[in-house]
């Protein structure tokens, strides 16, 4: 389904092309268990030969050192590219990344995996835009395949002020350079035979919205391929190893206390999503932060039956069909603050009902797991990616329900942060003073389905 | 899934509730001698912890009225609820 012809345009913005070639590993570098070898046709067939037993770790796991040039912490999609970034754009390798728990484990290996562009302030469309670009060579980047699949994305309108809002973001999109195109509901329906155009639909579908390069990827694979890739470089990832507080001296940063003892750092990146304020509160400052659940399911597996993404706003429900064949479904979070990982039924059951509402023939399918993630919500719905008040601390957070789709443009422009002490342009609008100065970059309604 | 004890009508399930966000934020008393920091802290920053939090609820398709909640935000487990106005309750840490 990828149509080129619509890939997305920069327009007269210019963007630095990223250095180096496609993501080959040093040679010099020697992992725990040998070189690392790139994979390819030969080396699956070198390996059969063998029956596979000759697979390397695709990470080590080394011990933690008593000091690094830069701690990243947490392990998600965001802090591993951005250690990956680090390692291959600005040289900077003797980084360590320290996760708590297992890494991906966190919202990354949790999210309903949804890529689009379509945000409606110039300031995000800079960022979300960087990274659209950046997944349509991810898999050869970082020769892991991340399994993107631009599928096209659906956003339904159903009532006036839908259709209103819709025309609105049009316009903003193609002034910076983002294609979208409009269809009516006849077109709707070709486009997505399945979904119900009756105008006896308790919300009728009066037209959609279509990003045609946006879709999905595979989540745990992102996190895995920018794994392989910041190891390959030297980076240290420390598994089971939990921050527990900074050592702050004069305003400024000299390290972290963690379960496995003190690491040395005189830069300290925090990239904990829905634990961003407690790391926070560890240095002494507050976030405009809220930790909510966000919850998702899938279905048990059906033939192929969904050929694109599809959201809508008003009806509160967004759907997409796995590779596996399975049905991954989402909407709120949910309204409460919460660490837990775990929400309320009621949420479930509201976004059944529209699911229902929308696709009369999934009224039948049962459901098969449901979990939830943390995630960590802005005033204004839009991240902050940037120094803190206190010399050598930098925070990226707030990406709430969907930055997703971020993490390799979040990962690019926090690395140019950290290693210049300064932004990139991309992210110099994404501070936390704008909650002081009033330049919030409002993206509620762009961002409203949670995705 | 929350069991909410309303103040008023006793518990209830949280179907019939609006979350209201942190609880206890005073209006600022002297609103035209605050800085630029202090009116984002007072209007944005939150405290946002890893443990019992103290929030405003709404019975919003029951009686209609609000009220605060002292609750655990790892085990969800309710400690107080009490009516707006009161002092915060003793919790557990
Ligand atoms: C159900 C659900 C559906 C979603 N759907 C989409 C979608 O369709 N599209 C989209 O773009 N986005 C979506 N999102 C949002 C997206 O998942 C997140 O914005 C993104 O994954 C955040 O990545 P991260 O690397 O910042 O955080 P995470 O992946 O959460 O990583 C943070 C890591 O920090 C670790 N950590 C926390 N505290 C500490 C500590 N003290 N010490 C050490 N480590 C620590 C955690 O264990 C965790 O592994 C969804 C989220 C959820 C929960
Ligand atoms: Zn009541």
């Amino acid at each position: 389904m990828v149509c080129r012809d619509h890939a997305i345009r920069y327009g007269r913005r210019e963007f630095a092309p990223l250095k180096g070639g496609h993501g080959k590993p040093p040679r010099r570098y020697r992992g725990a268990t040998g070189p690392v070898s790139r994979y390819s046709i030969f080396s699956l067939a070198r390996n059969a030969l063998d029956y596979h037993r000759g697979w390397q770790k695709v990470w080590r796991s080394p011990d933690p050192k008593p000091e690094y040039d830069v701690v990243i912490v947490g392990a998600g999609g965001h802090g591993l590219a951005t250690a990956y970034y680090l390692a291959k754009e600005h040289g900077i390798t003797n980084v360590a990344v320290v996760e708590k728990g297992w890494l991906g484990g966190g919202n990354t290996g949790r999210n309903t995996t949804i890529v689009r562009a379509n945000y409606l302030q110039d300031a995000s469309t800079g960022v979300y835009g960087h990274a659209l670009k950046l997944w349509e060579t991810l898999s050869q980047e970082l020769n892991y395949n991340v399994m993107f699949s631009p599928r096209g994305l659906l956003h339904m309108a159903h009532t006036e002020h839908d259709l209103k809002e819709i025309a609105r973001r049009h316009v903003a999109n193609r002034l910076l350079g983002i294609d979208l195109e409009f269809l009516n509901p006849r077109q709707v329906k070709t486009f997505c035979p399945i979904v119900n155009i009756s105008p006896n639909a308790r919300y009728p579908v009066l037209g959609a919205s279509l990003q045609r390069n946006a879709g999905v990827a595979r989540h745990d694979a992102v996190a895995w391929g920018y794994a392989r890739g910041a190891d390959a470089r030297g980076v240290d990832i420390v598994q089971n190893c939990e921050v527990t507080g900074f050592r702050i001296e004069g305003g400024r940063m000299q390290g972290v206390d963690t379960s496995r003892g003190t690491i040395k750092a005189k830069k300290v990146a925090v990239v904990t999503a829905g634990h961003s304020s407690v790391l926070a509160a560890m240095a002494g400052l507050r976030l405009p932060i809220e930790s909510h659940p966000l919850q998702a399911l899938v279905s048990e597996p059906l033939k192929p039956i969904m050929n694109t993404v599809l959201m809508s706003n008003t009806v509160h429900v967004y759907v997409s069909q796995s590779d596996k064949g399975e049905l991954v479904i989402g909407a709120s979070a949910d309204l409460f603050y919460s660490y837990a990982q775990r929400g309320s039924i009621m949420v479930i059951e509201e976004q059944m009902e529209s699911l229902v509402d929308m696709f009369p023939i999934f009224s039948r399918l049962r459901m098969m797991r449901k979990w939830g993630g943390i995630v960590d919500i802005c005033p204004d719905a839009s991240p902050i990616i940037a120094k803190m008040p206190i010399e050598g601390l930098y925070f990226n957070c707030g990406w709430g329900t969907g930055g997703f789709k971020a993490i390799p443009g979040s990962g690019h422009v926090f690395a140019h942060t950290i290693a210049n002490d300064a932004p990139h342009p991309l992210n110099a609008a994404f501070t936390l003073e704008r909650f002081s100065s009033g330049n919030l970059i409002d993206e509620n309604l762009a961002a409203a389905v949670a995705h | 899934m929350l069991l909410i004890p309303c103040p008023y009508c006793g518990a209830r399930d949280e179907h019939e509730f609006r979350f209201g966000g942190e609880a206890h934020i005073a209006r600022p008393e002297n609103p035209d001698k605050l800085s630029d920091e202090e009116w984002a802290d007072y209007l944005f920053h939150k405290t946002n912890p890893k443990g019992v939090h103290f929030e405003r609820w709404v019975h919003e398709a029951g009686c209609g009225r609000w009220f605060n909640l002292a609750r655990h935000t790892v085990s969800h487990e309710i400690y107080a609820s009490y009516k707006v106005g009161a002092r915060k309750p003793e919790v557990p840490e």
